[in-house]
């Protein structure tokens, strides 16, 4: 793909993460970076072509696997203790 | 259609499902729904990825997905949420190897390609080097594997110079000679070496910041290794981990009154000498009996949580106590400064944990106008964010940094276990106040014993 579209998505999105995330609360800023750290794992989608797309070296495999491990370590851990913590987050009528 | 093409449209999906995702953390109430929207649009991405017809072998990608979501899962579950800042730098690095990976696997099989290319490539793998490190020296300074403390040596910053100094020049190099697989090697190597003696000399209650920086680093990376194999659904998700980042640390270094540059080249700890031209004042100690009658006749209560508070695992026992005044009649509330713990409302999780309502939760803006009406500060494991000089004394390393006005209450109670000073290492003006007494010991017994009085009154 051309340079110039992907510097365009580029500065589109920052934009719109500044805009997103200049809203969260201080309350919530710890899930957020867990939420942060497990769509950062996005990264898997480069890793499953890495591991997947040519399987004919040694040093691609392991660095494809490796990658595809440490991405879906942060996704799951991400997803799930961002869940957890979310779950703690009680208001007082609740009780 | 063809498999790109679908491909791309699944990838469109994700982005906005983790757009939403950011948004709905935007309050509380939503959060969760957030949180499984995005989730959802991570399922997609990989779901689409696999199904496009590009992957050919499936059994290594099955080995790697098992072994990284069963650890993931373990950690996430295992963590508490005093553990959380260790765990968020984990998860730092782990993101940024992973990165470092798929870019090194892009270089090995395709090579750098044109000059953006290897330009983007080159970013990705300093960027990417220095953070894995970064982030496991963050590690292990928070879980306390190694000193808190910033560690200093001679010629620390020659040291520093000289490797940013090949790392640019190598950089070069490697522009005008893309093919050279030892340049790459070594440019990776020294950026790995980089991340280590950045974060060494950065002290534990700097930790905020450096968390969040890191956190913009793993971000950016994603977004240059999305440059590098031409994936947008990285560039996009990266950009968002970035601004992230990067809003976070300014909000950070907005309250410490502290820039940027300052705290990852100032060694903050180290530069500052304590203060100790002899202080006619004493500070007062109180009892826990003396401590609960005042309590008791309490009418409003605002307890000021810091790091210490976490340490000691006195959230539980707070929550009783708290519980018990309001039984009273009392109003509790909790003001939280914004680099109290280890990063980003950290002591907010820690306080939800032990099931205190968020709506008790007040941000330092909102409490500060309301201190002086208060009868009972309760400043629990925090110091220098309730020091009253950041406000007047010029001389002080603090002065500017906002702080929560405890002194401003009628009466402030200090859980200290002794009289040294907090991180910054100078001396903390509150203790000498005339309404301020300190109960000395362990935070969770103090407080536990403080619990012990309010139900022997009830008998």
């Amino acid at each position: 793909m051309e340079l110039i579209y992907l510097l365009f998505i580029l500065v589109l999105s920052i934009f719109l993460g500044f805009a997103l995330i200049s809203r969260v609360p201080p309350l919530l800023h710890t899930p957020l970076m867990s939420e942060a750290n497990a769509i950062c794992g996005i990264i898997v989608i480069g890793a499953l072509i890495a591991a997947g797309a040519q399987a004919n070296s040694t040093l691609t495999i392991i660095l494809g696997t490796s990658a595809v491990a440490l991405a879906t370590f942060n996704v799951v851990g991400g997803y799930l203790v961002t869940e957890r913590m979310l779950k703690m987050f009680k208001k007082k009528a609740a009780q | 259609m063809n498999s790109a093409f679908i491909t791309n449209l699944a990838y469109i999906i994700s982005s906005v499902l983790f757009a939403f995702g950011l948004k709905f953390l935007g309050s509380p109430v939503s959060a969760r729904r957030g949180n499984i929207l995005s989730a959802s649009g991570m399922f997609l991405a990989i779901v689409a990825t696999l199904a496009n017809g590009q992957i050919i072998s499936f059994q290594w990608i099955l080995i790697g997905i098992i072994i990284g979501a069963s650890l993931g899962a373990l950690v996430a579950f295992k963590a508490a949420m005093t553990q959380m800042p260790q765990m968020i730098a984990l998860l730092h690095g782990c993101g940024a190897l992973a990165s470092v990976f798929v870019d090194w696997t892009a270089y090995h099989v395709n090579g750098a390609g044109d000059l953006t290319n290897t330009i983007t490539l080159y970013l990705s793998i300093v960027i990417g080097g220095l953070t894995v490190t970064g982030s496991a020296i963050a590690w292990g300074k928070l879980s306390e594997k190694i000193p808190g403390k910033p560690i200093l040596f001679a010629g620390q910053r020659l040291l520093n110079i000289a490797l940013i100094a090949s790392i640019l020049i190598l950089g070069i190099l490697f522009l005008m000679h893309p093919a050279r697989y030892d340049v790459f090697l070594i440019i990776l190597g020294l950026s790995v070496l980089f991340g280590i003696f950045l974060v060494i000399p950065i002290g534990g209650a700097d930790m905020p910041v450096v968390i969040s920086v890191l956190n913009s680093y793993s971000g950016i990376v994603a977004c240059t290794t999305g440059f590098v194999i031409h994936n947008t659904l990285l560039i996009v998700v990266g950009s968002l981990v970035g601004a992230n980042g990067i809003i976070l640390s300014i909000i950070m270094c907005k309250a410490m009154n502290r820039s940027i540059t300052n705290v990852i080249f100032g060694a903050f700890g180290a530069v500052v000498k304590k203060k100790t031209d002899g202080q006619k004042k004493e500070a007062k100690a109180i009892s826990v009996e003396d401590a609960f009658l005042i309590l008791e006749n309490a009418k409003s209560v605002v307890i000021i949580p810091g790091y210490g508070l976490a340490v000691a695992q006195a959230q539980h026992a707070v929550r009783e106590l708290s519980e018990f005044l309001e039984k009273n009649g009392c109003d509790v509330k909790y003001a939280i400064h914004p680099v109290a713990g280890r990063m980003p409302g950290h002591m907010n999780v820690v306080l939800a944990e032990a099931n205190i309502p968020y709506d008790q939760l007040m941000e330092m803006d909102a409490i500060n106008p309301l201190m002086e009406n208060v009868d009972v500060a309760i400043v629990i494991g925090a110091n220098d964010v309730v020091n009253p000089a950041a406000r007047h004394d010029k001389s002080s390393p603090i002065y500017g940094m906002p702080i929560i006005n405890a002194d401003k209450a009628k009466t402030v109670f200090v859980l200290k276990r002794s009289m040294a000073t907090g991180f910054a290492g100078i001396e903390n003006e509150l203790f000498y106040d005339d309404n301020c007494r300190m109960i000395f010991g362990d935070a969770k017994q103090t407080v536990q014993a403080l619990v012990a009085e309010f139900k022997n009154s009830q008998h």
